[in-house]
């Protein structure tokens, strides 16, 4: 596609318009609440987290895939079994890397293996129970794993096999303190992976938090990073920052977890929410049941990570910590602005469409802010409207039957129950511009009059790009290779092609360089041949 | 270590797959349909089904790879997915316009029991498929056989909705392709052309799975069968299934259906079963080999000899598919390796069959398909006795790691190389490819870790 001239405005007005003409009308009335023009001051509903039509070229997945593969995935020491047909297992084995890091040649590390029950006919129409209970069996004398997870697909909840009973019963049998616990995630629950999310999220307080009350670290901050999956190391970056400022990380939800760390998480002081909406289940439920306040964090982008690691230290109010976090930033800040001022002359301007995850979508355009890079067009492919206009519509949002049966669980406070910080102490924070148990959402950081689409279809973003010709794209695997045959490189941002860490000042300095290579990549400058340009015509020439 | 749970000491599973050797029949049906030219494959049941086969055909392809899904609920999950099926076929119709949807099935749809002819049968009476538009289908539950099982149906499928035949017979051949990659589906057709004969290839992926970057995107790009031929294929002379366990299915039906008859032959992936796939095309078009075909084959014969010793002996542990492993551990052995391992998931007795012939003299060889021949098996075989070399998908790279010994990326997924679709391991040349591949693993290898002073510079 030919580059038209991006230095004008861009009118994005007649977007919405002309995309739904192509629909029959009923699809358009529902996709017309799903396109929005935002305003950060009087942020619009939009219609998110409803079911795709059905024919519509969704990005989305299903609950499976946000409960096995997102929020279980990454944990390395929990033996997930999948109980299902072959396929589910198999798609969820390396696709979303996730890096962890056992500490020894001998600690156990299970994210390399896929384990499944491959249920055949029989075991469909004469239930699979069995066959799960053997494979629990096979997989304990084989890997003597501390826990095993099973994971329903969806014939597994149609034919009524019970993973939860399953569970309970091999736990008796086999012993020797062996958790083992069921989610019922199958791929038909809910409307995207959200709905998975929010299943594991239940079962890890139900099954794992608080198991185990022994405090260590050597530094006194106790925090959580919840909704950080590790990939391409960004967990790993942030791991590294907080240990330079004296931040003791006591678990991640679930980049590089392990079973002690979940097991061990109420024991923290402060909850970090990075990815809110795979995650803010935990941190609602820890704070009722613990004591423990949750704020939201970024560390995608360097001013964004100063300011999170500034509100842990205001946090925890403690001369120390803060001048810790003061110098480690001001290091940083140095290398971050020698790198910025290399790239910047390169991609400022450049226009960019965001369309991926839950929270990405909205934690990239800071990265793309600092290199002076416009973000037009976001969204996200499993994002309820809180993500987008800020918790504060949570009580305004509808329950529909969808959303009904997932299970919610009753948290009451644990006798370990602990406030952290008095009501007054909270207050006083709240003023020093801490916002606790809140998330401002996209819209708060996107500029008037940009375009805001939910669960983006493959023909809205085939013509947002026909139409505004964006200079990258951001999405996920399927769409790559769509954008790129339109000429506009796409960067994935679920799992970063090659790349990572983006997190932190380390990640932020990658992601420069990244986007320079991408920006600057020769290649799409050649997309024509000499003799199909026009006003050129072909001329002999000899070597003299 | 990678897989450091992996020892060499085996217990008798009987329920627990690890690290499997196949994958579901969902994801090969939706591969077969995008070998069709202006078609949609359709995943009728929950979006991941999609989503997953999406991704791992668009990891593998480094290509676009659309298609659509019901996008099942919990409320179509017990009052049946009939609904969501006939409101996917209004909005593809309306928005992205393909010819033809092919509709597949999932564990999903296929539980709940939905009965794709009368859905779409509906449909077409409701007059919801537009004039000159078709809607296809085949069952593909992922509870049974594996993708190849779901390659199989849909290109079956294409015989049911499209083979007619009239009086008049075309002297045409039919070539029926099995799981191969758009380059190797190319090389097959470069031998045909040499050859001079008329053929109708499907499914075909070339130009549909390997389409070149000009700044403008075609939903439909060129490649793919086209419905006429489709059609005309009843009107054949004769079929060629290529690769047993994804064609010979097809070529039964269309038998039956059209009386065309066929041959069935090996996935030409080597010396010899090229040259019986040479000698079946030159048999049933009744035309004779060319002598730049002789050429090819003399030059292939040219490298081996030139380069045997550092094959000879050689112990090789292979998966991936029957129809690809067969000719391809034949091609081995016929380079003086011993592939002593050989795993393949899907349940296939012309697998078996093979490897017992293949593989009684080579001493201490095992072979194993179905359920629980999976990967983890072969790595435990690995660790009991050593071998030079492994033959399978990118999971493979993980035992290579560990047990430092290189790699031959063959299969699917290959999701951390390209080349894969450019060039062919078919045909003669193929096979050349396919050994220079091998040398080049080894000869690297002792480059990279024998003694300073054994460090040769002619090789």
């Amino acid at each position: 596609m030919e580059k038209k001239d991006t230095s004008k405005e861009i009118d994005l007005s007649t977007f919405k318009e002309e995309v739904l003409k192509a629909y029959p009308s009923k699809v358009a009335k529902k996709r017309s609440k799903a396109i929005v023009y935002n305003d950060p001051d009087s942020r619009p509903v939009i219609q998110a987290n409803v079911r795709t039509i059905p024919g519509i070229i969704t990005q989305r997945g299903c609950t499976y895939a946000g409960c096995k593969g997102v929020v279980l995935g990454p944990s390395r020491d929990i033996l997930n079994i999948t109980h299902g047909p072959i396929g589910c297992g198999f798609y969820s084995w390396l696709t979303r890397r996730n890096q962890t890091r056992p500490e020894g040649q001998d600690d156990p590390n299970f994210i390399t293996y896929a384990f499944t029950t491959d249920m055949h006919e029989k075991n469909i129409v004469f239930g699979g129970e069995e066959k799960l209970k053997q494979a629990i069996r096979e997989a304990y004398e084989i890997f003597h794993p501390k826990a095993i997870a099973i994971f329903s697909t969806c014939p597994v909840g149609l034919i009524g096999d019970d993973v939860h009973r399953v569970a309970r019963q091999m736990m008796e049998e086999i012993g020797n303190g062996v958790i083992i616990f069921g989610f019922s995630c199958e791929g038909y629950r809910g409307v995207s992976q959200s709905a998975g999310h929010h299943i594991a999220n239940n079962g890890l307080f139900k099954n794992l938090i608080g198991r185990d009350d022994t405090v260590e670290g050597k530094f006194p901050f106790r925090v959580n990073l919840l909704g950080e999956y590790n990939i391409g190391g960004d967990g790993f970056a942030i791991d590294d920052l907080f240990k330079r400022c004296g931040v003791q990380l006591v678990s991640t939800m679930s980049g590089n977890s392990t079973l002690q760390k979940f097991e061990r998480a109420h024991t923290a002081d402060l909850d970090l929410v990075m990815c809110h909406r795979s995650i803010n289940y935990v941190a609602s439920m820890l704070e009722t049941a613990y004591g423990i306040p949750w704020i939201s964090v970024n560390f995608i982008g360097a001013h964004t990570t100063v300011k999170s690691l500034r509100k842990i230290g205001e946090y925890f109010n403690d001369a120390n910590l803060k001048a810790r976090i003061e110098k480690v930033i001001a290091e940083e800040e140095v290398k971050v602005k020698k790198e910025l001022e290399k790239v910047y002359p390169k991609t400022k301007d450049k226009l960019v469409m965001l369309f991926v995850g839950g929270s990405r979508a909205h934690h990239y355009q800071m990265l793309f802010n600092e290199l002076g890079m416009r973000t037009i067009t976001a969204g996200y492919e499993f994002g309820h409207r809180d993500d987008y206009e800020g918790r504060r519509v949570i009580p305004t949002i509808q329950i529909d039957a969808d959303s009904r049966n997932i299970e919610e669980i009753t948290v009451t406070k644990d006798p370990r129950y602990r406030l952290r910080k008095t009501p007054e102490e909270i207050e006083a924070l709240e003023k020093e511009g801490l916002d606790f148990d809140n998330y401002e959402g996209m819209m708060a950081d996107m500029t008037k009059g940009t375009l805001v689409i939910d669960d983006i279809s493959q023909y809205e973003m085939e013509k947002l790009i026909e139409m505004y010709h964006p200079d990258i794209f951001c999405a996920g695997i399927k769409e790559k290779y769509v954008v790129q045959k339109m000429g506009i490189p796409l960067k994935q941002l679920h799992n970063y092609d090659s790349g990572g860490p983006y997190a932190g000042f380390e990640g932020a300095i990658n992601f420069y360089k990244d986007i320079e290579q991408i920006v600057c990549c020769s290649i799409w400058k050649e997309l024509k041949a000499p003799w199909e340009k026009d006003g050129e015509c072909i001329e002999a020439e000899y070597v003299g | 270590m990678l897989l450091r749970h992996t020892t060499a000491k085996e217990i008798d599973r009987k329920a627990l797959t690890i690290n499997p050797a196949k994958t579901c029949q969902p994801v090969g049906a939706m591969y077969a349909a995008l070998g069709i030219h202006g078609c949609l494959p359709h995943s009728h049941g929950s979006q991941g089904c999609c989503a997953y086969h999406r991704s791992a055909l668009t990891r593998h392809f480094k290509e676009p790879v659309l298609a659509s899904t019901s996008s099942f609920s919990e409320g179509s999950s017990v009052f049946g997915g009939a609904s969501n099926l006939t409101q996917a076929i209004q909005t593809i119709f309306k928005v992205y316009n393909p010819d033809i949807i092919a509709v597949h099935t999932t564990c999903l749809s296929e539980t709940i029991g939905d009965d794709l002819n009368s859905i779409v049968s509906k449909a077409d009476e409701d007059g919801l498929i537009p004039e000159g538009k078709k809607v296809i289908y085949c069952n593909t539950p992922s509870y049974v056989g594996s993708h190849i099982t779901g390659y199989s149906n849909q290109v079956a499928a294409l015989v049911k909705f499209f083979s007619k035949s009239t009086s008049h017979k075309c002297n045409v051949i039919n070539l029926v392709n099995g799981w191969m990659e758009p380059s190797d589906q190319r090389e097959i057709k470069r031998i045909a052309k040499m050859m001079e004969i008329r053929t109708i290839m499907f499914p075909d992926m070339t130009d549909s799975l390997d389409t070149p970057l000009t700044g403008k995107y075609d939903m439909f790009p060129k490649g793919g069968v086209t419905q006429e031929d489709l059609t005309a294929t009843g009107d054949s002379r004769f079929s060629i299934g290529i690769g047993p366990d994804c064609t010979e299915n097809t070529c039964v039906k269309l038998d039956e259906k059209c009386h065309v008859k066929y041959d069935v032959v090996d996935i030409p992936i080597g010396l010899k079963a090229t040259d019986r796939f040479i000698m079946s095309l030159s048999h049933h078009s009744g035309l004779p080999v060319p002598g730049c075909i002789n050429d090819e084959r003399g030059r292939l014969l040219d490298m081996v000899a030139d380069n045997s010793k550092y094959l000879y002996g050689k112990r090789v542990a292979l998966y991936g598919d029957p129809d690809t492993l067969v000719p391809l551990v034949e091609f081995l052995i016929s380079l003086d390796m011993k592939p002593v391992y050989v795993i393949t998931g899907s349940e296939s007795n012309y697998f078996n069959k093979h490897m017992e012939k293949m593989l009684k003299n080579i001493s201490g060889a095992k072979y194993k398909s179905g359920e629980l021949a999976d990967t983890f098996r072969l790595h435990q075989w690995i660790k009991q006795e050593g071998v030079d070399m492994i033959f399978g998908n990118t999971y493979a790279k993980y035992i290579a790691r560990d047990e430092d010994i290189p790699l031959i990326r063959i299969g699917f997924p290959i999701a951390d190389r390209p080349g894969h679709n450019f060039f062919p391991i078919t045909g003669y040349v193929g096979a050349t490819n396919l050994v220079i591949q091998i040398l080049n693993a080894f000869l690297d290898k002792q480059d990279r870790t024998c003694e300073e002073e054994k460090v040769e510079f002619q090789m």
